[in-house]
């Protein structure tokens, strides 16, 4: 263990290459597209990003990470982020700080996600639910009290009712408790939550008596192992299943809700970025379907394509998640920030 | 009754023996347990993975395909950050325990700081991501990086440096360091040319002991903003001008294993529940290589030091 002198010669000349190096040239040649946000989104921003850069062979580069749409908006606001990926609109909390760093962003919905409610395939007395049944389960008053199938509904019979749904900091449980019980955030609180769907899929698949809700992707790629529930939206509509037809079209309500990317408006001025969402735009029906979410119909999407053409800033939905917002609409709709 | 008396005796001797099987019985259910938990979770591991693991899995980015998804980023990551971690960890950790056993006065500060130290290998590793969030992150204006990845993890394993690194110290016998001095050695002599290089094997050990619990660390990974998905390889570590090495790799941004695996697992589509369980066999591969070092080393060093 003896140090020489040239030991030591060469450490410090290691050093003042390392801080020469890392120092005065931090940024990297090639340019990096920064994306985070949404889990709900990520599959699709995935899929678009790895096709961007195997057509870009190397002279972009695209990272996405996961930090919930939350957690992403945080880092959206203090501009760490190009893009946002978004399960909800951004709430009045978020477009403040964003307002108070001065960024500004264009919000595109880029597809359809419709949430399931799923039971097991040998539940055999389920053929639809109504809204009104599925807020008599899941309101908060139901705590403790709503714990038999026969108490929702007379006709059904006298088993225990096992819930199974989303994590309360998911986007999903914001959207599902917002479309049944009429506010966001507001559910009982006794039943098996997981941010992680599969441990869904395989709580509801494993007992008769469950009843749960997740994204449509994980019933779908789960379609032998659930069942998922028609529902009938109000007294006298027809019972809807979800599927790619009924989101489309629009029948399926409240659960079939738009997800979003939110695009720095400063960051649209770097070509790359520019390009990156404009080839997001080209291919999101292709790739949005095959990762099994719902694509928004070709005339609808004319009209997002037409905004982010025309960067039309802010938000369409005032800082308010709400349900069953026509994209069409939406998109008519003056964006504040 | 002197029959009666070896009788008894005899028979206690029976008694105690039982009792020692009894015990070496209970001994192994009990290690058991441990090891056949460990195997079972191995081979169902193995078993779910096989189908994936092969050359591909190495070289290929993650992918919205299974079948084409692989851990090149998460390896290559992983890897970089265990180098600046060890880079960082074990010369803070060496100085730290080289300064408490042979340096400082053994007083109520020492007391403290020792206690301190031990103590922090019991923080949750969490606090240490907040810690690297605020401090390398934001402060130092690091970045999510890769360098500040390696050092949120060097921090989370310094105690388990420190400790173990005072432990090899330690046992290098005083009359070694009484003959140093007799000779007129100074203390930095005495501890360059004895006391570290005997106590080198165990220093080592401990280093990769802590390396290993750094490996599969995700929580303050994720704090200070691992990705996720990243298909690119941070900047090659030779450069084509002058000085011809290139440490820009540092500032890049990063994905690592647990990351990778968790993400799988969460993922609908039941072929990549294959990738994430092939990316486990792989990580759990990686911790034993480490660990087998740790005791080839070990060994190694045991063997020439003869006092």
């Amino acid at each position: 263990m003896k140090i020489s002198k040239l030991h030591l010669l060469l450490l410090v000349s290691l050093f003042t290459i390392y801080y020469s190096t890392f120092t005065v040239t931090a940024h990297a040649a090639v340019p990096v597209i920064k994306i985070d946000g949404s889990s709900t989104v990520y599959p699709i921003t995935e899929a678009v990003a790895e096709e961007f850069q195997k057509e870009k062979r190397g002279s972009a580069r695209v990272t996405v990470g996961i930090s919930g749409t939350g957690g992403g908006f945080k880092k959206f606001c203090r501009g760490e982020t190009d893009i946002q990926d978004a399960s909800r609109p951004i709430l009045t909390k978020e477009m403040e700080i964003c307002k108070q760093a001065g960024i500004q962003y264009i919000e595109l919905p880029v597809a359809y996600d419709a949430l399931t409610v799923v039971i097991n395939p040998k539940n055999d007395w389920i053929k639809s639910m109504t809204v009104a049944e599925l807020k008599k389960i899941w309101e908060p008053a139901a705590q403790g009290k709503i714990t038999k199938w026969n108490q929702v509904n007379p006709a059904w019979p006298d088993a225990p009712l096992n819930l199974f749904g989303a994590g309360s900091d998911s986007g999903t449980f914001d959207y599902f408790t917002e479309a049944i019980v009429g506010k966001a955030k507001s559910s009982r609180g006794d039943f098996t939550a997981s941010e992680d769907d599969n441990v869904l899929v395989q709580g509801v698949s494993r007992d008769v008596n469950a009843l749960g809700y997740f994204g449509y992707a994980y019933y779908a790629e789960n379609t032998e192992k659930l069942k998922a529930v028609p529902i009938v939206e109000k007294e006298g509509k027809p019972a809807v299943s979800p599927s790619f037809e009924t989101v489309m079209n629009g029948t399926y309500q409240p659960l079939a809700r738009p997800i979003f990317i939110y695009i720095n408006a400063k960051s649209v001025n770097k070509p790359e970025v520019k390009e990156f969402v404009e080839f997001y735009l080209k291919h999101a029906a292709k790739l949005v379907k095959e990762v099994q979410y719902v694509p928004i119909p070709e005339e609808d999407f004319k009209l997002v394509i037409e905004a982010f053409g025309k960067k039309k800033l802010g938000t369409g939905f005032g800082g308010v998640a709400e349900v069953g917002v026509l994209i069409k609409d939406l998109l008519k709709r003056e964006g504040i920030y | 009754m002197p029959e009666q008396s070896i009788d008894h005796i005899r028979r206690m001797i029976a008694r105690h023996k039982l009792w020692d099987h009894i015990f070496a019985i209970v001994g192994i259910l009990s290690l058991m347990v441990g090891i056949l938990t460990l195997l079972a979770l191995f081979t169902e591991l193995a078993i779910e993975g096989a189908p994936r693991i092969g050359w591909k899995l190495f070289t290929s980015f993650p992918s919205r395909h299974p079948e084409k998804a692989g851990i090149l980023s998460a390896w290559v990551g992983t890897t970089l950050i265990m180098l600046v971690t060890a880079a960082s960890a074990v010369p803070l950790g060496v100085a730290s325990a080289v300064y408490l056993e042979e340096y400082a006065r053994k007083n109520w500060l020492t007391a403290i700081i020792e206690i301190n130290v031990t103590n922090l290998a019991g923080v949750p590793s969490i606090v240490y991501g907040l810690l690297a969030l605020g401090l390398f992150v934001y402060k130092l204006d690091f970045g999510q990086s890769i360098l500040s990845a390696g050092l949120t993890l060097a921090l989370l394993i310094l105690p388990i440096v420190i400790v173990s690194a005072r432990e090899a110290i330690r046992a290098v016998p005083g009359s070694i360091r009484e003959a140093a001095y007799a000779l007129g050695a100074t203390k930095w002599q005495t501890v360059r040319d004895h006391v570290l290089p005997y106590s080198l094997g165990g220093i080592l050990t401990g280093t990769i002991m802590g390396l290993s619990r750094a490996i599969g660390e995700t929580a303050p990974v994720i704090t200070i903003g691992a990705l996720t998905f990243i298909a690119f390889l941070p900047q090659s570590p030779f450069s084509d001008v002058f000085p011809f090495v290139s440490f820009r790799w540092l500032m890049d941004p990063f994905t690592v294993m647990p990351i990778q695996m968790f993400n799988w697992t969460s993922r609908p589509e039941a072929a990549f529940q294959h990738n994430a369980a092939a990316a486990g066999v792989i990580l759990l591969v990686m911790t034993l290589i480490m660990n087998g070092i740790a005791i080839y080393i070990r060994y190694r060093f045991r063997k020439r030091i003869k006092w």
